[in-house]
């Protein structure tokens, strides 16, 4: 970002043919699979699977997007996509907006008692998810969530990596005497957040916001226990079912894929650069 | 700051108002973090070891029966110990087979994409597609490609006149394929980390080391690496915990067979054996039992982690 900037003048070699060539290749790789998937997507049960193997689009891509539309995962893939929207977009808002309120005071207040929980912050990253899920299962079993799409919600509402990425993020970005000129103007807490705080901190928002949009989507392990079976899966659910089930029509299984897939695409060409920076100052700072 | 010098009655009210917000306030603001993460992490994670030490079905997760240690020596020493330690070795072929050649080949793109280029955001957004999309569709997509029946991987082998591969049937093939999906998600995301450290590693260090007659070799060599040293202990850090954890791509790779990690449990790792004993066995108090024993492992990792890394710093 910003530090790109400042360090690449001077020292950087041009690149040579080779580099390109690598590049190039690897790219190539990177985005052959999903590439595939829309050849495959668009071709039929026969024609999938037939040597030498498709490199071209057919015809029938609308007809299996259509089939696995009202038919994958009990209720189609229509209803797994909503219900998929609903769980990242409500991770996403509980998500950003707690990371905000708690990176804030972990930033800029002085409080008995921060150090130490902000040790705990950072502690709590290294817990592994899959500790988790069978006291889960049971916990949500007995709220009279499962199958619910709730039970998928109210575990990930908040993230040490959000709190984190905040922290970062205000102690270099939101000056203190601002905080202090708003403060002797006679505004509280709230206001300080709202008037001060969330204009500056909008960049970080954004990024994580679409960091923890597109984790969410993908979220795999805790959806398929919680969600098993239900008739109103999640997309990844849904795939999971089409991929393990009796069915093995190729082509309807890429169709659903490229369904699952082709939304966080759009996400990634429409914000992929500052997808790119928030996990390069994530990651150098974390 | 406003300290009140009036005695107005309002003026001390108004204060004690104002000292009472910036002194709760705080707590306030970090209190949804930790209350969520008390009932839903802290909590799981003391239950989950409660739970080891007990006989709970799937079905009836309200009735529990005592039963000690018998989970763990079960799984240890036990009828399931066969799966059990066939899933910690998968566990770690599949994790080392797919962690270090990813991180080395990020290292290298992080490198070739540090020159200056044309087409730099295109080649760097192409390279990290692949984390935009799900473990289940690069899964299902890469299955296709591995199938025994006319997938990709076999016409390839054809052109060049080698026999068809079942890749999924066999032990190495299958970790192989299945470590190639874990790398062609993971590897762009690591080359974008180390690129970023990269590019604040201080120009002079390399206008030294030119000056000392130095090529670009030993350059990347005696400069970037050395100054990457702490990102790439957090790449491999994150990257070991998450091969630990492996679950989607063994799960849904084998189709049918895929809840035990293939018909011969070839690709079987602690993750899907923890969901196969639970989730399929109804046995969640020996689910309990695996998680329990990951998070162990997670810790020993962790311990190695931090030995190597103060043996690193002292010998900088």
């Amino acid at each position: 970002m910003t530090r790109a900037g400042r360090t690449r003048a001077g020292r950087q070699h041009h690149a040579g043919p080779w580099t390109y060539l690598v590049l190039i290749v690897v790219a190539l790789a990177s985005l052959f699979p999903l590439y595939w998937t829309l050849v495959a997507a668009s071709t039929d049960a026969h024609r999938v699977v037939s040597s030498p193997p498709p490199l071209l689009p057919g015809g029938n891509l609308f007809k299996n997007l259509d089939y696995v539309w009202h038919n994958a995962g009990g209720r189609g893939m229509g209803v797994a996509l909503l219900n998929s929207t609903l769980v990242a977009g409500s991770v996403t808002i509980g998500t950003v907006a707690f990371s905000l309120l708690a990176g804030f005071a972990f930033a800029k207040l002085r409080f008995a008692g921060r150090g130490v929980l902000m040790s705990l912050v950072v502690a709590t990253l290294a817990v592994p998810a899959q500790l988790s899920v069978v006291p889960l299962f049971i916990l949500m079993k007995r709220l009279g969530l499962g199958n619910h799409l709730g039970a998928l919600i109210l575990p990930t509402l908040v993230t040490a990596f959000g709190v984190f990425f905040m922290r970062q993020y205000l102690v270099q970005a939101l000056p203190t005497e601002l905080l202090e000129a708003a403060r002797t103007d006679g505004a509280n807490s709230l206001r300080v957040v709202w008037h001060v705080v969330v204009p500056i901190a909008r960049p970080a928002m954004a990024v994580l916001g679409m960091l923890t949009f597109v984790q969410s989507w993908n979220d795999f392990l805790w959806p398929i226990i919680a969600m098993n079976g239900a008739t109103n899966p999640t997309v990844q659910v849904a795939l999971a079912g089409l991929g393990t089930g009796w069915s093995t029509d190729w082509s309807v299984i890429m169709a659903g894929a490229l369904i699952g897939t082709v939304p966080l695409l759009l996400v990634f060409v429409l914000f992929g650069k500052h997808i790119v920076g928030g996990i390069t100052q994530g990651a150098v700072k974390g | 700051m406003a300290t009140s010098t009036g005695p107005g009655r309002r003026q001390t009210w108004r204060t004690r108002l104002y000292r009472w917000d910036s002194k709760g306030s705080p707590y306030a603001f970090v209190a949804p973090f930790f209350l969520v993460f008390a009932a839903f992490g802290l909590f799981p994670l003391l239950y989950t070891g409660w739970l080891s030490l007990h006989q709970v079905s799937l079905y009836n997760v309200s009735r529990s029966h005592w039963v000690g240690l018998r989970n763990y020596t079960d799984l240890f020493s036990g009828p399931p110990s066969r799966f059990f330690w066939n899933a910690l070795r998968n566990t770690i072929t599949l994790g080392a087979l797919s962690t270090v050649p990813q991180l080395l080949i990020a290292l290298g793109l992080a490198h070739l994409l540090n020159y200056r280029l044309r087409g730099r955001t295109f080649l760097r957004t192409a390279l990290l597609a692949p984390y935009a999309t799900s473990v289940a569709a690069a899964t299902l997509v890469f299955a296709l490609i591995f199938s025994p029946e006319g997938g990709m991987a076999n016409w390839l082998l054809g052109l060049v006149g080698a026999g068809p591969v079942h890749w999924e049937a066999g032990h190495w093939t299958s970790q192989f394929a299945i470590a190639l999906i874990v790398t062609w998600r993971w590897t762009g995301y690591n080359a974008l980390i180390y690129l970023a450290a990269m590019q604040a590693v201080p120009g002079d260090l390399y206008e030294a080391a030119a000056i000392d007659g130095a090529n670009r070799w030993r350059q990347f060599w005696h400069v970037t690496v050395p100054a990457l040293r702490p990102t790439i202990l957090f790449t491999v850090v994150v990257s070991t915990i998450g091969a630990t954890q492996l679950f989607g791509e063994p799960y849904l790779f084998g189709g049918q067979s895929g809840h035990q990690g293939g018909a011969a449990n070839q690709y079987e790792t602690l993750g899907v054996l923890m969901y196969d004993q639970g989730f399929r066995n109804s046995m969640l108090g020996r689910a309990s039992a695996v998680a329990w024993t990951m998070f162990a492992l997670l810790l020993l990792l962790g311990l190695v982690n931090a030995l190597i890394a103060r043996r690193l710093r002292r010998a900088h």
